[in-house]
């Protein structure tokens, strides 16, 4: 028999090894699955290898995926920094989706009611009205919390319906663009130069997206590392009566943590819009609000981990595209895989939290 | 009986046709959380029932046969979140999510093939004598069985968690872990079962989507579905009888707005398909302000029994 021991402090050691070890059964068990769907276990190794190495390494796939590993990871690590504020205090945003279609939103709004007017300008301020977009849905649930104790997580995650619906109503309505011969959709932003959200290095992937999302992994690193806040913040999540009595200000908490993670959800949201989108649709947002969840966690809430785990996230999306169109796998194959690596991950969680000891020892 | 160019009689009709799979998820999930256990992959279980039911149900042409094994896969599928947040002791919040993540991948992934096809539907049982008085009998007594099913299993539900000592040793287990352990109550077999019953439930209200509702397969069709079971527990304050009053309630808004739709009314499409989720929240606070605050005590709290 084998029993569990509490450990007093949280490993160190096993913090940082789990994620490996869930990233390898992940790798296993999936291709266990792609063995199975392709009826063919031989190829199973080549289908991980598809979507894990030859996106990065493999000369034919290489020149196009390395740039879109950027793309992609960008808004998902943006995410992933805000939410990780919220989790660390035990506030569970799961609505990032919603505050991401919001704050395209807002971004695309200021941009084309300017149409076709150029200045410098112009790309800022839809930075900041994507930023207030994504801040005001993730308001809601915050304020909510604070004055009538409303659970966050459901109303945080209505609310990314409601913004589906707000997307395809502007899609089809205020923001259709009026030259479209009445098909849903914006202009594409990337016909309108002081809008659009361009490379900063040609064939790069790097926008500035991706620059904003490096840049809050920086900050989020000083705010947990140096910062009152940061302190404040963990206290909060890890002995919320500590830090009331500590004189924490729990709605404070509260309406910080959420309007943070709402407001960079909003700015990956602009960035996409203005970039590798171009265009508001009905079918816009793809998922990362949600993706951005397991990033997190896998990443441990810790901002450099949110940065390799966001990457490896990426990978399996572009890889799960390129196993897609050589292999023909299922899209929905890669949305299991990236559901297991969660999974696996909160399973060998156990050796941080606990030891493993066998009766009698 | 027509008000406003809608009929009253299909409207409650459809209503209770419409609130069943909320009702049956939501009244597990009551259960699993009575229980002290927050099982946030309701979605999850759904869509896997929804999917497994449909192609049972469409290879055997026998609806019936489509909602066991959609209880049973959900069942399955719940026994993950249990052995994770039960054993290896995971966080229950996020194994929820990775619960309904896993469910809505793997259910799009075995449902491929089976898109765009019809499913056999359940038929109409029209309860004898009850079913024949005007108004009431074609509203509420001419259904099919899941209909029944669920109005049946939220009795039950209300009876053994108030009446019986195993809904005795449920709430004991929910308010109170270390006092239940301390009595000697398996706590972790006791929340193991529940969140498996919760998983059947969820399972079943997921098949009669695919099967009754709509019927049809659709990727990601159960839509927000199992979140709104999800609220409709703290709607309940966790009480059987008012998990379905919730779900009816919820229900008519869903029937009153795809009316609204039909008959053309000058709101937009949008904010009426929008007004589920916003009439949630709505409810949620007014649940809040004015509702006692009954959660079990326990809620969310692992355990783990140290010598």
């Amino acid at each position: 028999m084998i029993r569990l021991e509490k450990r007093r402090n949280i490993s160190k050691f096993w913090t940082t090894v789990t994620p490996v070890i869930a990233v390898f059964l992940t790798m296993s068990f999936g291709g266990l699955m792609f063995g199975l769907l392709l009826g063919d276990f031989s190829s199973a190794f080549g289908a991980i290898k598809l979507i894990f190495w030859d996106p990065l390494f493999d000369e034919n796939f290489a020149s196009y995926a390395r740039p879109q590993l950027l793309v992609k990871a960008g808004p998902i690590i943006l995410i992933a920094i805000g939410l990780s504020i919220g989790f660390k205090a035990g506030i569970w945003n799961i609505g990032a989706e919603g505050q991401y279609i919001l704050g395209a939103i807002f971004g695309a709004s200021v941009a084309l009611s300017l149409y076709p007017q150029e200045s410098v300008l112009i790309f800022p301020a839809m930075i900041l009205a994507g930023a207030l977009g994504g801040f005001i849905w993730a308001l809601i649930p915050a304020l909510l919390k604070v004055y009538f104790k409303t659970n966050e997580i459901l109303v945080s995650l209505m609310l990314v319906y409601v913004a589906e619906n707000i997307l395809a109503s502007v899609s089809q309505g205020l923001l259709r663009n009026p030259e479209g011969m009445g098909l849903p959709g914006s202009r594409n932003l990337k016909d309108y130069p002081s809008a659009h959200n361009s490379e900063i290095l040609v064939n790069s992937g790097m926008h500035w997206g991706v620059l904003t999302a490096f840049l809050a992994v920086i900050l989020a690193y000083f705010l947990f590392l140096k910062h009152q806040k940061g302190y404040e913040i963990r206290i909060a999540g890890e002995a919320p009566k500590a830090a009331y009595f500590a004189g924490i200000n729990p709605s404070k908490t509260i309406i910080f943590c959420m309007g943070m993670s709402g407001l960079l959800a909003g700015m990956a949201g602009l960035f996409e819009v203005a970039g590798p989108a171009g265009q508001i649709t009905m079918s816009f947002n793809s998922g990362y609000g949600f993706t951005a969840i397991i990033v997190a966690f896998l990443g441990r809430l810790n901002p450099l981990g949110i940065l390799l785990a966001g990457l490896l996230m990426a990978l399996t999306y572009i890889g799960g595209e390129i196993a897609q169109l050589m292999l023909g796998l299922p899209g929905a194959s890669i949305q299991l895989l990236q559901g297991m690596l969660l999974f696996f991950l909160l399973a060998t969680d156990i050796f941080t939290n606990y030891r493993i000891k066998s009766r009698g020892s | 009986m027509v008000i406003f160019g809608i009929d009253l009689v299909l409207l409650i009709s459809a209503l209770m046709i419409s609130a069943t799979p909320v009702l049956l998820a939501a009244i597990g999930e009551a259960v699993v959380e009575k229980s002290g256990v927050l099982n946030l992959g309701v979605e999850g279980m759904m869509i896997t029932g929804a999917v497994i039911g449909f192609i049972f149900a469409v290879n055997t042409q026998i609806p019936i046969y489509g909602f066991i094994c959609a209880a049973i896969a959900g069942a399955l599928l719940s026994v993950l979140f249990a052995v994770l947040t039960q054993y290896i002791m995971s966080n229950q919040v996020a194994t929820g999510l990775g619960l309904t993540m896993v469910g809505l991948g793997l259910s799009a992934l075995i449902g491929k093939p089976y898109e765009g096809i019809k499913s056999p539907t359940l038929s109409k049982i029209e309860i004898p004598i009850l079913s024949d008085i005007p108004i009431l009998g074609p509203m509420i007594f001419s259904h099919d069985a899941i209909v029944y099913f669920s109005v049946i299993l939220v009795a039950t539900v209300a009876f053994v968690i108030s009446k019986t000592r195993i809904g005795l040793v449920l709430r004991a287990v929910g308010e109170n872990q270390e006092a239940a352990h301390a009595l000697g109550y398996k706590v972790v077999r006791i929340r193991f079962l529940a969140i498996m019953f919760g998983g059947a439930t969820a399972g079943i209200g997921g098949a009669y989507i695919s099967l009754a509702r709509v019927p049809q397969w659709t990727e990601g069709m159960t839509a927000g579905a199992g979140w709104i079971a999800l609220a409709l527990v703290v709607f309940a304050s966790w009480k059987p009888w008012r998990v379905l009053l919730g779900a009816y309630l919820f229900g008519g808004i869903t029937v009153l707005q795809l009316n609204l739709q039909a008959i053309g009314v000058a709101i937009p499409v949008e904010i009426l398909s929008m007004s589920p989720y916003l009439v949630t929240i709505v409810v949620l606070v007014g649940i809040s302000l004015f509702g006692h605050h009954t959660a079990p005590g326990s809620l969310a709290r692992p355990f783990h029994a140290s010598q």
